[in-house]
């Protein structure tokens, strides 16, 4: 059997370019990768823990469906080189928790429980939420008289764990609304 | 962090206070053990507990929580007195040798107060904390650190009154104990050894949290510690991101990349703005390159120089528009709407209760998240009734981390990349996608039918959409025009191309050159931020072509300070960069002039940010210039230090003070016990996404508080029982973990309890319980506003 080191096997299936890639083409053509008659495919790619900020590496398994089937430490990463605590761990039951949110959910004032509302539907009825408010309570000027373009009434909370472009749009979108009230748990 | 989490292993002495490594971020403490196996170095906890980090300790002292300036000023006093400091480099690099106007009073003399205050307004006016200045507009300065207007001698005579006794008497800490801290780490004030502090909310959450570490930084800028290999003041930030989000500016106080939000009472026009934000040297003398690039990237063809770079588009602060006030403004029915990306206020806020009622008085509610989290749910909690609640809400369904592309950035200022690796669930989608959806549809309702001022949304630069690539782009920075440097829409190399002509657009400058394409030292080019470059040059731990460092993939800031006042490094085995007679060379991009020699007069200003290129000792904050021992807003004992109680600073709030929800504040005779907050390896924050996975919710099911074995015999309280914990604000249940991990203190010779418990619970999920916040109080530091979740009072008893 061929011997081949966990570093070498994860350049070969492409880790190197951060792409779910399924073992294939060349190097197992050249008997390089050991294929074994797998009842599941699945490609491997190196990503970070979502947890804390010591930013340590995963490697994350996932199949063809785009499941999340395994997690182990990455050894390229220099943080942990392959360690992992309990919460790393246990990412994948984040992935595939059966209480993931999977619908938009709608709760009317006053009700008692949830419906389900489509994208399309949702978009519309926030949009006309945060334009109604937005228009109701839009200062121009101050009592001072200067321009200030700003609404209070309307606030932004999160997110430390969405990732710096999500946090990038966010901001951009929320300032150019005119918000002021603008925090996060780097706040608390 | 000033340093980064591998550099950790360059330490001499690792002092760990606020905060709890070994179970909060587990995998720095293969760092922390590295320095002690090869170096020797020694590991020291100070904490009110005997957590998981004082389990791996050569020292743990125990400290009453909210007393961190206390025990700083005894180590400050000590140094000083003992001459441990680096004297070369305290002299060179700081303050220290700054003339201090004459009239400056410190509390010592003014009964807890600097000069300068104002009752009224519940502030200072500065003006007899500023440098005296000679006829040329130049700070005075006495090299030999003698004058007694000094910043150095000032530091001595405040913190003369921190003698080991006070130490004792005011944190609890017995002197043995104290001395044996300070010995250790103060061996790292000799040239060739550095030490580090780790530190976190422990340090932060407090009415004086911003002075706790300017404590810290005035302790390392003492001892040498500032700019080296294993030295550094090391925030441990929470959140896999909060760095990032904090990069990004999603806080009211300013915009990506730390530059100010404009208010409405100090920049009324474009002018006024670069006149106040830029000062007249140091590198921010460049802001205006940075903001208008901001500028630019926001509102493109529509900000030009005419307009003034659609400056008014900018919403400016009326003023203070932080966490509790914005709570505070819901309760009050000021705030309708309420916009959350993956945040969990009604397990994570202050006065949780409080802030919980806050929420039902919402209009309405958007909240992207992946569970049904207690802030999803707030309107069907166990304890409302759901007909009172007129909140409408969407609970929109997200990808997590791994089923979208991003970066994100270490407490290090890292920024790694990782993939898409997943699908995300059922109609889940990524929040860019989200946004991007509720912008168009906002744009056509707004070209449609007008509305107040539509102009910053309609006039959006939003080019991007929710593609991915063009967003980073954006980040980085590109061309707006073609110029001799660079075509339209080509990304910046890095933010010293950018300008403040409107030819260039950078939506954070701090991250430019994060996704410009870079080696990875292995022969590959990509975005800086997704290499996994393996070489480390000199062995410090640097990885230079891992991922990217902002700013510009420095890894250790102010790192001039690695080499002494000749350009040398002022031990070899810590030798990051140096002067090798032409330019600055080594390990580490410097964070200097590469070419600024001996020959010139700022070859010995370090601190490039600062007006004066000087660290600070000696620096202006609301509560004073330097840091003052006041107690906790609910404390057990009268301040020790000095008759004024409490930060004269901070704001203290009064809704519905007296009602059973209410900001209420409880004193020592209804409340004797202090209490404090912390969180454990197995969840992770307000619990989202850890107490509805299994694995994590068998681990750690439920709330639990742990009691000192005396407490708990003076209360007839059984390991294993149900307790309830009492606060001014509202009582829990929890289940009683009877510990040795905590010991009574003896606080100016009285026996005081201290107990503490995990904040993770909420109602929902599969490891449940009741909040640890229904307990903290609603008052905030006097700088940052951050909650004092720390340190408050409670009572306990059996159920």
């Amino acid at each position: 059997m061929t011997q081949i080191t966990r570093r070498d096997f994860l350049k070969l299936t492409g880790v190197a370019t951060g792409g779910l890639l399924l073992p294939a083409g060349a190097a197992v053509a050249a008997g390089e990768i050991p294929v074994f008659a797998l009842h599941k495919r699945i490609g491997e790619a190196a990503s970070i823990c979502p947890y804390c900020s010591v930013g340590c590496g995963l490697i994350l398994a996932a199949d063809k469906d785009g499941h999340v089937i395994n997690v182990e430490g990455d050894p390229e990463n220099p943080h942990n080189r392959g360690a992992l605590d309990p919460k790393s761990i246990a990412v994948r039951q984040l992935a595939n928790s059966p209480f993931r949110l999977r619908k938009i959910l709608h709760r009317a004032p006053g009700a008692e429980d949830w419906t389900e509302m489509s994208w399309e539907e949702a978009i519309p009825k926030m949009a006309r939420r945060i334009k109604d408010t937005r228009d109701a309570t839009f200062e121009t000027t101050d009592a001072n008289g200067v321009r200030v373009n700003r609404t209070q009434g309307i606030a932004f909370l999160g997110g430390a764990a969405n990732n710096n472009e999500d946090c990038y749009v966010a901001i951009k979108l929320v300032r150019a609304l005119g918000l002021v009230n603008i925090e996060h748990q780097a706040r608390i | 962090m000033t340093n980064h989490w591998i550099d950790i292993k360059n330490s001499d002495c690792i002092l760990v206070i606020g905060s709890n490594p070994a179970e909060n971020h587990p995998a720095s403490m293969l760092w922390v053990n590295k320095a002690r196996d090869e170096r020797g170095a020694k590991l020291i906890v100070v904490d009110p507990r005997f957590n998981r980090s004082a389990a791996k300790a050569d020292i743990y002292a125990p400290l009453r929580s909210g007393t961190d300036i206390a025990f700083i000023g005894g180590m400050v006093n000590y140094i000083l007195e003992n001459k441990l400091y680096h004297e070369e480099y305290v002299a060179n690099f700081t303050n220290a040798s700054f003339l201090v106007n004459p009239d400056y009073k410190g509390p010592a003399e003014l009964e807890g107060y600097f000069s300068g205050y104002n009752a009224e307004t519940r502030s200072y006016d500065r003006s007899t904390w500023a440098y005296q200045k000679d006829a040329d507009g130049n700070i005075k300065r006495d090299p030999t650190l003698q004058d007694p207007q000094c910043v150095f001698q000032l530091l001595k005579k405040h913190y003369s009154r921190h003698t080991p006794d006070i130490v004792e008497r005011v944190c609890g800490t017995p002197k043995e104990k104290f001395l044996e801290v300070v010995d250790t780490f103060a061996a790292t004030g000799a040239p060739d050894k550095t030490g580090t502090i780790m530190y976190a909310m422990g340090t932060t959450q407090h009415t004086v949290g911003s002075q706790n570490v300017r404590s810290y930084a005035i302790l390392q800028l003492l001892l040498g510690n500032i700019g080296r290999p294993g030295g550094g003041v090391n925030a441990l930030r929470g959140e896999s991101n909060v760095q990032g989000s904090t990069d990004m500016a999603v806080l009211f106080h300013i915009i990506p990349a730390y530059m100010n939000t404009p208010s409405a009472a100090n920049h009324p026009t474009f002018q006024d703005y670069l006149e106040k934000e830029t000062p007249p040297s140091g590198y921010w003398k460049n802001k205006p390159k940075f903001f208008v690039s901001l500028l630019k990237a926001w509102w493109g063809d529509h900000a030009t120089a005419d307009n003034d770079f659609a400056y008014d588009y900018l919403s400016k602060i009326a003023g203070n528009h932080s966490w509790i006030s914005i709570f505070e403004d819901m309760y009050a029915g000021k705030v309708k709407g309420l916009w959350i990306m993956g945040q969990n206020p009604a397990v994570s806020g202050p006065n949780v209760r409080f802030e919980r009622k806050a929420l039902e008085k919402l209009e309405w509610m958007v909240i992207q998240e992946l569970v049904e989290t207690e802030s999803v749910a707030f309107w069907k909690a166990p304890d409302v009734n759901p007909a009172d609640i007129k909140t409408e809400v969407f609970a929109l369904p997200a990808s997590d981390a791994m089923e979208k592309q991003g970066t994100i950035v270490t407490s290090g200022r890292l920024i790694q990349y990782r993939p898409k690796v997943a699908e995300p669930p059922g109609e889940a989608r990524e929040d860019i996608w989200m946004m991007d959806a509720i912008y168009q549809e906002l744009k056509r309702l707004y070209e449609a039918e007008g509305g107040a001022f539509p102009d910053p949304i309609v006039h959006l630069n939003w080019w991007h959409g929710a593609d991915f690539e063009k967003i980073c782009q954006e980040i980085n920075g590109y061309w707006a025009a073609d110029t001799d440097e660079g075509k339209k829409g080509e990304m910046v190399v890095n933010f010293t191309k950018l300008k403040d002509d409107g030819t260039t657009a950078c939506g954070n400058w701090i991250y430019s050159g994060y996704w410009y394409p870079a080696p990875d030292g292995e022969g590959n080019i990509m975005s800086a931020s997704k290499r996994r470059g393996q070489k480390d040059p000199g062995g410090l731990g640097v990885y230079p072509y891992w991922g990217f460092s902002w700013p510009v993939n420095r890894r250790i800031i102010y790192n001039r300070c690695s080499a002494d006042s000749n350009g040398n490094p002022w031990s070899p085995d810590k030798a990051l960069i140096w002067w090798d007679g032409e330019k600055w060379t080594g390990y580490d991009v410097p964070d200097f002039g590469k070419t600024v020699g001996p020959d010139q007069p700022n070859f010995n200003d370090p601190f490039i940010m600062k007006t004066d290129g000087k660290s600070w000792i000696w620096a202006g904050l609301n509560e004073g210039p330097l840091p003052e021992h006041y107690e906790p807003v609910e404390s057990p004992t009268k301040n020790l230090l000095s008759p004024l109680q409490n930060n004269p600073a901070i704001k203290l709030w009064d809704t519905a003070s007296g009602q059973d929800i209410g900001d209420n504040v409880g004193t020592p005779d209804q409340y004797p016990i202090v209490c404090t907050t912390y969180r454990l390896v197995e969840h992770w924050q307000a619990g989202g996404m850890s107490r509805w996975l299994g694995w994590l919710a068998e681990a750690q099911p439920e709330t639990f508080v742990e009691i000192s074995e005396e407490l708990a015999e003076e209360k007839g309280i059984k390991n294993g029982e149900k307790v309830i914990i009492k606060s001014a604000r509202g009582n829990i249940q929890a289940v009683a973990l009877v510990t040795a991990r905590f010991r009574p203190m003896t606080i100016d010779g009285r026996k005081v309890h201290h107990i503490g418990l995990p904040w993770h619970y909420g109602w929902g999920g599969l490891a449940k319980g009741d909040s640890a916040n229904v307990l903290t109080p609603h008052v905030g530091d006097a700088n940052t506003m951050i909650p004092e979740y720390k340190a408050f009072l409670v009572d306990i008893e059996k159920t």
